[in-house]
């Protein structure tokens, strides 16, 4: 499993593994909010959180069509099928990699593009947390969904097309921690739905990624 | 381990291909398959392999003791040779490469990406994969395509020492590769048009 | 008859030709029936009963908008069961009805979001508010929509009807927790103007129990619903077998050839 997951990691290091692409999408969204909304600091500190939560969800969409069509176009995943290692592992490990290489370099470009932004003081610290605890949900949630596209020809759109509603509730939760956060309110409540959320996922959906998987594999 | 086959249909896209497959295959064995192509030697392969399920019939002891290898050989181009390798050696809980490059020659290429070998190199690396998986029942389709006489001989004597060594071969090839195994002509058991299931059943 | 035969019963018809032929005797049972009722339903609710003291007669969109969102949801919940069904007993009439229904419960959802806003803009003062109720809605058309997607770009129908039945099973856990995130979130307009909450229209919540006067036509709507829902889906099955039915006789084509 380790070495499982030193591969996929060597292979987003590389040259042409795509590390590092989430995070400048990441980037250049949040640059593009000003202009589409004007550059008003108390607008833009008001709907900080949301936008980096957005940016960040899209930021971890963009990279989930390669994370396992690629092992699948070369054959790793047939043999990685019959190789001792469960399905559900394999899947696993895989959303892991995922977000190590997006999700966690996300969560800690956050407070940096939040100064871009104009979030408020103690909007940093919530929003870092919420994204540390919602992104490995988007992980999970994503490998569903690359695992439901994998063999078809232009999976992309229709990837986006059925893992952007599964992101709501996640979405919701956790932008709701960071916008409570920003504006100094509880934010108890939505924080544990967020954990609970994401703990829940990546106990569960592993079954039904590497169930779908396995279909697509026949 | 013997992998007994009994009864096997098997279906590609829905339809049924093969049926009434039985063979054993010992260890120390070779098993040709040869047949025309699109007759279903890669289905058979696939669904001996648990890759896919197969549409009826049993097959005992394929359970961990497979090792496969189909078209592509799940190279990771920019990993190199030795990585490529140590990484299958790894997921299979082997320890030594060493002897798996020794066998395909592969010694000079160790530190060379694998994008940047010819067809027949990477073919080689493939191929080189199942010496790692400690696997006693190998599944190989077409295995010499884009080899030369070279690294065919290689092949062959890989095979040879798997054999040597209590282990099993399956290998679906056209070409003369030395063994003496039996062949198995997957011609005859062509399966003849008739419903699938009892869906299909309701109308034709 | 034993509740086991009973049962028994029920699953032959997971036999297309028997449930081809059975449909097809119903069929207009159901097609007349569903007229009947709505059209009487529309007309008793729209002429025959008074407007409502504060919403006027804009109240009467709720013999549309009442029974269209009970089927939006109905729709998914069947899906569900028979994608559950296919997924353990394999029949494939359970797959397709499932892949039938989709279309109709994206029908059924846009016209109570539409009947919705029609009825919100005189009494709300906007086409559209971010309420619960609203988005829920709006989330559960987006889970059709890829719901349907996904059929329409696997070829192969068995997978198919294997990965679009694992989305619904998901899909339905989700757009589960959506409907709680989304209360959690926005509390709301339509829950205090709730005419149309299940437990008024049953009586269960007394205070804003529908009256009796609204009531009546709008069960006659809802069964009509239903049975035109029912009369779809057969009639939608019927046509997916059909088409099931002429792949399978290319397929044994193409082996005999």
């Amino acid at each position: 499993m380790i070495a499982l997951l030193k591969r996929d990691l060597t292979l987003a290091f590389r040259a042409g593994g795509g590390f590092g692409l989430g995070l400048a999408f990441f980037l250049i969204v949040t640059v593009l909010v000003p202009f589409s909304v004007g550059p008003q600091s108390s607008l833009l500190s008001t709907i900080a959180p949301g936008v980096l939560w957005l940016g960040a969800l899209l930021a971890c969409l963009l990279s989930l069509d390669r994370l396992l069509a690629l092992d699948w176009e070369d054959g790793s995943l047939d043999l990685l099928a019959t190789a001792p290692l469960p399905l559900e592992s394999v899947v696993t490990i895989k959303a892991l990699a995922h977000w190590i290489t997006t999700g966690l370099p996300l969560v800690l470009a956050a407070p940096v593009l939040g100064v871009l932004l104009n979030l408020p003081v103690p909007g940093f610290f919530w929003l870092v947390v919420s994204l540390a605890l919602g992104t490995p949900a988007l992980s999970v949630i994503g490998t569903f969904g690359a695992a439901l596209t994998v063999g078809l020809k232009r999976g992309g759109l229709l990837l986006s097309l059925l893992v952007l509603p599964l992101y709501v509730p996640t979405l919701i939760f956790g932008a709701e921690v960071a916008r409570r956060g920003a504006t100094g309110m509880e934010t108890a409540t939505p924080l544990l739905m967020l954990a609970g959320i994401t703990a829940a996922t990546i106990a569960l959906l592993p079954f039904a990624s590497a169930a779908v998987l396995r279909v697509n594999l026949r | 381990m013997t992998l007994t086959v009994t009864n096997l249909a098997i279906t590609r896209g829905g339809v049924p291909v093969l049926e009434g497959i039985n063979f054993a295959l010992e260890p120390g064995k070779a098993l040709i398959l040869r047949g025309p192509n699109g007759i279903g030697k890669t289905t058979l392969l696939r669904t001996l392999a648990g890759l896919q399920p197969p549409l009826a019939g049993v097959i005992d002891g394929a359970e961990d003791t497979v090792a496969y290898a189909g078209h592509s050989d799940g190279l990771k181009p920019t990993l190199t040779v030795v990585e490529n390798l140590r990484f299958w050696a790894s997921v299979f809980g082997a320890a030594d490469i060493q002897s798996a490059l020794d066998a395909y020659g592969l010694n000079e290429l160790a530190d060379r990406q694998a994008g940047n070998l010819s067809a027949g190199q990477k073919r080689r690396l493939g191929l080189s994969r199942l010496l790692v998986t400690g696997r006693p029942i190998w599944m190989l389709d077409e295995p010499t395509v884009s080899l030369d006489r070279n690294a065919v001989a290689m092949f062959a004597d890989a095979v040879r020492g798997h054999l040597g060594q209590g282990g099993s071969a399956l290998i679906a090839t056209h070409i003369d590769l030395g063994l003496d195994g039996e062949v198995l002509d997957v011609g005859p058991y062509k399966a003849k048009p008739k419903p699938i299931d009892d869906f299909d059943g309701g109308f034709l | 008859m034993s509740i086991a035969s009973k049962a028994n019963a029920l699953w032959e018809y997971a036999n297309p030709k028997k449930f081809l032929t059975t449909t097809e005797r119903v069929l207009p049972f159901f097609w007349i029936s569903s007229a009947v009722f709505i059209v009487v339903g529309l007309v008793w609710g729209f002429f025959f009963t008074p407007d409502d003291y504060k919403q006027g007669s804009t109240v009467k969109i709720i013999y549309l908008h009442v029974p269209s969102a009970l089927m939006a949801i109905n729709c998914w919940i069947m899906m569900l069961a028979t994608s559950l069904v296919w997924l353990v007993r394999r029949h494939h009439v359970s797959a397709l009805a499932a892949r039938a229904a989709a279309p109709v419960g994206i029908v059924m959802t846009l016209i109570a979001l539409a009947t919705g806003a029609i009825w919100g803009q005189p009494m709300w003062g906007t086409w559209w508010a971010w309420d619960p109720r609203l988005t829920s809605f709006l989330i559960l058309f987006l889970f059709y929509l890829g719901y349907v997607a996904l059929w329409e770009a696997i070829e192969d129908p068995d997978t198919a009807a294997d990965l679009t039945s694992v989305l619904c099973l998901v899909g339905s856990v989700f757009a589960f927790l959506s409907r709680y995130a989304v209360n959690f979130w926005n509390q709301g307009l339509h829950q205090g103007a709730s005419v149309m909450r299940v437990g008024a229209v049953t009586g269960t919540d007394t205070e804003e129990k529908v009256s009796n006067i609204f009531f009546f036509p709008l069960l006659v709507c809802i069964i009509g619903f239903v049975l035109l829902f029912i009369a779809l889906v057969f009639y939608r099955t019927g046509t997916e077998i059909r088409a099931r039915r002429i792949k399978a006789l290319i397929a044994r084509e193409r082996v005999n050839g």
